[in-house]
């Protein structure tokens, strides 16, 4: 089967689905992989590098798409590019069908398999191929480059013989991929980070990364909605966020938004008020933007300064880490086409039954297959209702099973001193105080010595030997034989056991 | 000839000297001199019995004595570190063979005069003395065929088991009664053999019922049983030095099972009645795990390895079995040499004895001072960068502390998923001893290493 991997036509968009790299992957498989000229350009991927890895270069996109059964893209197809498409092909792109209905009938009119790396279902198997991850990893990290960029000062704080640097003070609005990932870009350059986020189970994650976690105090309210995203919050809830938010606005120096509710355009977070109560110079990195921002002020694909404040609405901000972005999507491609090609002989197979297929796979045979039914595992396990207090079964010690073994004990060793004789008891005595001495020494012992320890008591437990050098002197030839028989199976012990003893401990060396 | 004072006063220094032994063993400094004075103690006894008592047939005895000490010897020179479990069950059966003999030597000797409540006593102690013997023999035989693999290590259960266990019991208790009775009129050796029969049988069935992840406790009961049975012997032959060095034999061997059970999160008795998880708990757990296994290569296990700051090695019995103790230390000192801090994480259940894992890396070179306790490391996992677990699978399983319903449930587990990246080399995907399925395979933080793990470890320590 032939791969198809297209020039991106779509303005300002510099990525490319795959990678020399990753085409090796994919011929390893027993593709046979073609690609545009110039598609790996923007990416620093040059043609050259393509042939080299032993792909394909064609010069015409028209050839390219018409030669190819399986089309890998970063971007939805333009409608110059959607005629191309023809039946017995597939297509694997970014697609949005919600936001691109007539699209989605135009792909589905046109017989063709398509795919849409958006849908990938959020499991655990299929987080491998979850590009929306990816991209937000890099998103988050890009946004804090560029909110570096346009920011005036250091993000780390430094003592410098001409004076005293302050650190800059980060927040970062929505810990989910995105924001995670600009919390350690940020944290990384030495600032103090804050992040929010209305699902509190991200706490721990948040401080894991060193960031202080912003808490509301609201007990009963969890933001986490199916799927691990974010829900839409109640008023009171959303009222105290936004004053946590204009307290802090006044306070920190950047503020970078990655708060998005799946369906449904972005919440409005930063106000223009707050935007006005920021230091001149500080920095709010919107990520939101193409949703419509979580900042009242963001315009979209711009940077604007208001109120002495950049806030920067770049909605392609993977684009702009054009290599990172095509070595981490092509890299999700790949393992969507291995699952797709189970045998790895170059045939891909579109089993609906798989789950993880089935997401992605947004038409098929002329039919809309999107969207998907919902997926059976979701990757929070959904909500159990507390069990029934558990009856805690911890036994206790009762007090009276305590004494009534101490009486029947004690009851006991009476009666034994009662019917036994003296030199009974002298030896008890000293068994029960020999007992005792074991106990205390054996508790000292290392755990790491507990080998030696066993073939040491061995070695020294023969010496039952001594009741053998008894019985050997006596007239009974048969006593005296058993005795002797005795004495040479001890006497193996006692070799055996001090020297392998010795052995073992000699090999101990620090 | 010396005389009887002098013998007692060598009998005092020898139990002191075995005290002294034992103490001894606190410490991996001490502990060798520590073996010296146990070998002094014995040779003290030894001569003092042998010039204090022993009268005539020096010959035979000095025959005895040299044999038996070659045969030692040649074993203690012989035998593998990974085959210690199985010298130590061997040499446990030879100190129950012993009970027996010089209990049945004692009861046929007839310049013994006692009357009265002492013959009685006399009887109990020679009767309890030869049926501990016997139960510990018995069961250190089955014990070492199942250790070397000569006896499957599967638990046999059968129907009806603790029946059968209690019908022993309670054969053994009325030929006790008939054995005291018949011995007052001056027979009792038809009785004593029956009941040497029950007692074979008894350690042969109780072993047998025990499967192979439980052997330290087993071991280190064996161990316990053979120094009870010095301990009766020393009633019997009213001899001090043999019950304390029994007595004191007996409580290390009993704390030691106490350890392993504590460490495994059972109750003694429960692993004495053999068969896991028979019990009516249910076996399975959630057999259900939500993940992936991810494998891995031994190229980008060696980079791992390389790039960390922080190692971990879990070993476990797959490491004896897969003889891989020299191949990781080969391993260690080369991270090591690079500056990785490597460190080892040594769980009380590890292998098939008390202390076995210590054992094989002490053999391998590895030095003692980075190699640690559960508890002293389960504090550090977040801080460890690769977690190296080698051939162990239920004291590494997270859900012993995550599903209460588990069978290893409360089980305390070297929590290696907390670290941020664990490899674990098995050769399947096979469930470990207790038969519960390991979530920690499917974390996303676990890479599977596949294959016998001194050929995967070789290649790692290639590509390194």
């Amino acid at each position: 089967m032939r791969i198809g991997v297209p020039r991106e036509i779509h303005a300002g968009e510099r990525r490319v689905a795959t990678t020399p790299d990753v085409a090796i992957e994919l011929m390893k498989m027993g593709f046979s992989v073609a690609v545009e000229s110039g598609a790996g350009a923007g990416a620093s991927f040059s043609d050259a590098a393509f042939e080299q890895a032993g792909c394909e270069i064609i010069a015409s996109s028209e050839e390219l798409w018409s030669r190819s059964d399986l089309i890998l893209k970063v971007r939805a197809p333009e409608p110059v590019e959607a005629v191309l498409l023809k039946e017995n092909q597939t297509l694997i792109s970014f697609l949005w069908p919600a936001q691109n209905p007539d699209l989605l009938k135009q792909l589905t009119e046109s017989g063709a398999t398509v795919m849409a790396m958006d849908s990938v279902p959020r499991i655990s198997r299929a987080q491998k191929m979850d590009a929306l991850s990816s991209m937000a990893n890099i998103a988050g990290y890009r946004a804090v480059v560029e909110a570096a960029q346009h920011f005036g000062r250091f993000f780390t704080g430094q003592i410098t013989a001409a004076g005293k640097v302050p650190p800059a003070k980060v927040l970062v609005i929505g810990a989910g991929v995105a924001g995670l990932a600009a919390i350690g870009a940020a944290k990384s350059m030495g600032a103090i980070v804050r992040s929010f986020d209305t699902r509190p189970e991200v706490k721990e994650q948040v401080e894991s990364m060193d960031a202080e976690f912003l808490m509301l105090d609201f007990a009963d309210e969890d933001g986490s909605g199916e799927g691990g995203y974010a829900k839409v919050m109640s008023d009171e809830f959303i009222k105290a966020e936004m004053a946590l938010f204009a307290e802090q606005a006044r306070d920190v120096d950047i503020i970078i938004t990655t708060a998005l509710i799946p369906g449904k355009p972005a919440p409005r977070l930063i106000t223009a008020d707050m935007v006005a109560s920021m230091h001149d110079g500080s920095v709010i990195a919107d990520l939101a933007a193409e949703q419509g921002g979580n900042c009242e002020l963001t315009e979209a694909d711009q940077v604007v300064v208001r109120d002495g404040v950049s806030i920067i609405g770049y909605t392609d901000l993977p684009s702009r880490l054009a290599t990172q972005s095509s070595q981490l999507y092509g890299t999700n491609l790949r393992h969507l086409v291995t699952e797709l090609s189970p045998e790895k002989n170059g045939e891909i197979v579109v089993d609906m039954e798989d789950e993880v297929i089935r997401g992605v796979t947004v038409c098929k045979d002329g039919a809309t297959t999107w969207p998907p039914p919902p997926p059976k595992l979701s990757a929070a396990p959904p909500k159990v209702e507390p069990a029934p207090a558990p009856v805690k079964v911890e036994k206790k010690p009762s007090i009276a099973a305590t004494i009534i073994a101490t009486a029947v004990g004690a009851l006991a060793l009476l009666g034994l001193g009662a019917v036994a004789p003296p030199s009974f008891m002298a030896h008890f005595t000293v068994f029960v105080l020999a007992c005792f001495v074991g106990y205390m020494v054996i508790w000292n012992v290392t755990p790491a010595l507990h080998t030696p320890l066993m073939s040491v008591t061995n070695a020294i437990s023969s010496i039952i030997v001594i009741g053998a050098l008894l019985q050997i002197s006596s007239a009974d030839k048969v006593i005296m034989w058993i005795a002797a028989f005795t004495v040479l199976i001890t006497s193996i012990n006692i070799a055996g056991g001090f020297a392998v003893t010795r052995r073992m401990l000699d090999m101990f060396r620090k | 000839m010396i005389n009887a004072g002098i013998v007692t006063v060598s009998y005092i220094a020898a139990t002191v000297l075995f005290i002294l032994a034992l103490g001894g063993l606190s410490n991996q400094e001490s502990a060798r001199r520590g073996n010296w004075f146990g070998i002094a103690g014995m040779a003290i006894a030894l001569l003092a019995t042998v010039f204090g008592v022993v009268t005539q047939h020096y010959v035979t005895l000095i025959v005895a004595l040299l044999i038996g000490g070659s045969i030692g010897l040649l074993l203690a020179r012989r035998v593998q570190m990974t085959q210690m479990p199985e010298l130590v069950a061997i040499l446990h059966s030879l100190v129950g063979l012993a009970a027996v003999t010089v209990g049945f030597a004692s009861f046929m000797d007839p310049s013994a005069h006692f009357v009265g409540v002492e013959l009685t006593i006399h009887d109990i102690e020679t009767y309890l003395g030869i049926l501990i013997g016997a139960v510990t023999f018995s069961g250190s035989v089955i014990a070492f065929g199942k250790l070397s693999g000569r006896i499957g290590g599967k638990p046999l259960t059968l129907p009806g088991r603790h029946w059968f266990n209690l019908a022993l019991l309670l054969g053994a208790i009325w030929f006790g009664r008939e054995f005291v009775l018949q011995s007052a009129a001056g027979a009792g050796m038809t009785p004593l053999i029956i009941m040497t029969v029950i007692a074979l049988v008894f350690g042969v069935h109780m072993v047998m019922a025990i499967g192979g992840a439980d052997m330290p406790v087993v071991v280190s009961m064996l161990n316990s049983y053979s120094g009870w049975a010095a301990s009766a012997t020393g009633f019997m032959l009213s001899n001090d030095l043999l019950i304390v060095t029994g007595a004191l034999v007996g409580s290390s061997g009993a704390i030691l099972s106490y350890i392993m059970c504590r460490a495994m999160n059972r109750k003694f008795f429960a692993v004495i009645a053999g068969g896991f998880g028979t019990g009516g708990g249910s076996v399975a757990g959630s057999g259900d795990v939500d993940g992936e296994i991810v494998a891995i290569d031994a190229q980008e296990t060696a980079a791992l390895l390389a790039n960390a700051k922080e190692v971990m090695i879990i070993p476990g019995y797959g490491m004896a079995v897969a003889q891989a103790q020299h191949i990781v230390y080969e391993l260690m000192s080369a991270l090591r040499n690079n500056g990785v801090n490597v460190r080892f994480g040594i769980h009380p259940v590890a292998g098939r004895m008390p202390g076995h894992m210590n054992v094989l890396l002490a053999e391998a070179k590895v030095p003692y001072d980075i190699v640690f306790e559960m508890d002293e490391v389960n504090d550090d996992f977040p801080n460890v960068d690769v977690s190296v677990v080698i051939g162990a699978n239920d004291i590494v399983n997270p859900s012993a502390q995550e599903e209460p319903d588990s069978p290893i449930a409360g089980m305390p587990v070297l929590e290696v998923w907390k670290g941020k990246t664990t490899i674990v080399l098995k050769r399947s995907m096979a469930t470990g001893y207790a038969g519960v399925q390991n979530p920690l395979f499917f974390k996303e933080n676990t890479r599977m290493l596949f294959g016998d793990a001194k050929d995967s470890l070789d290649a790692v320590f290639k590509s390194l």
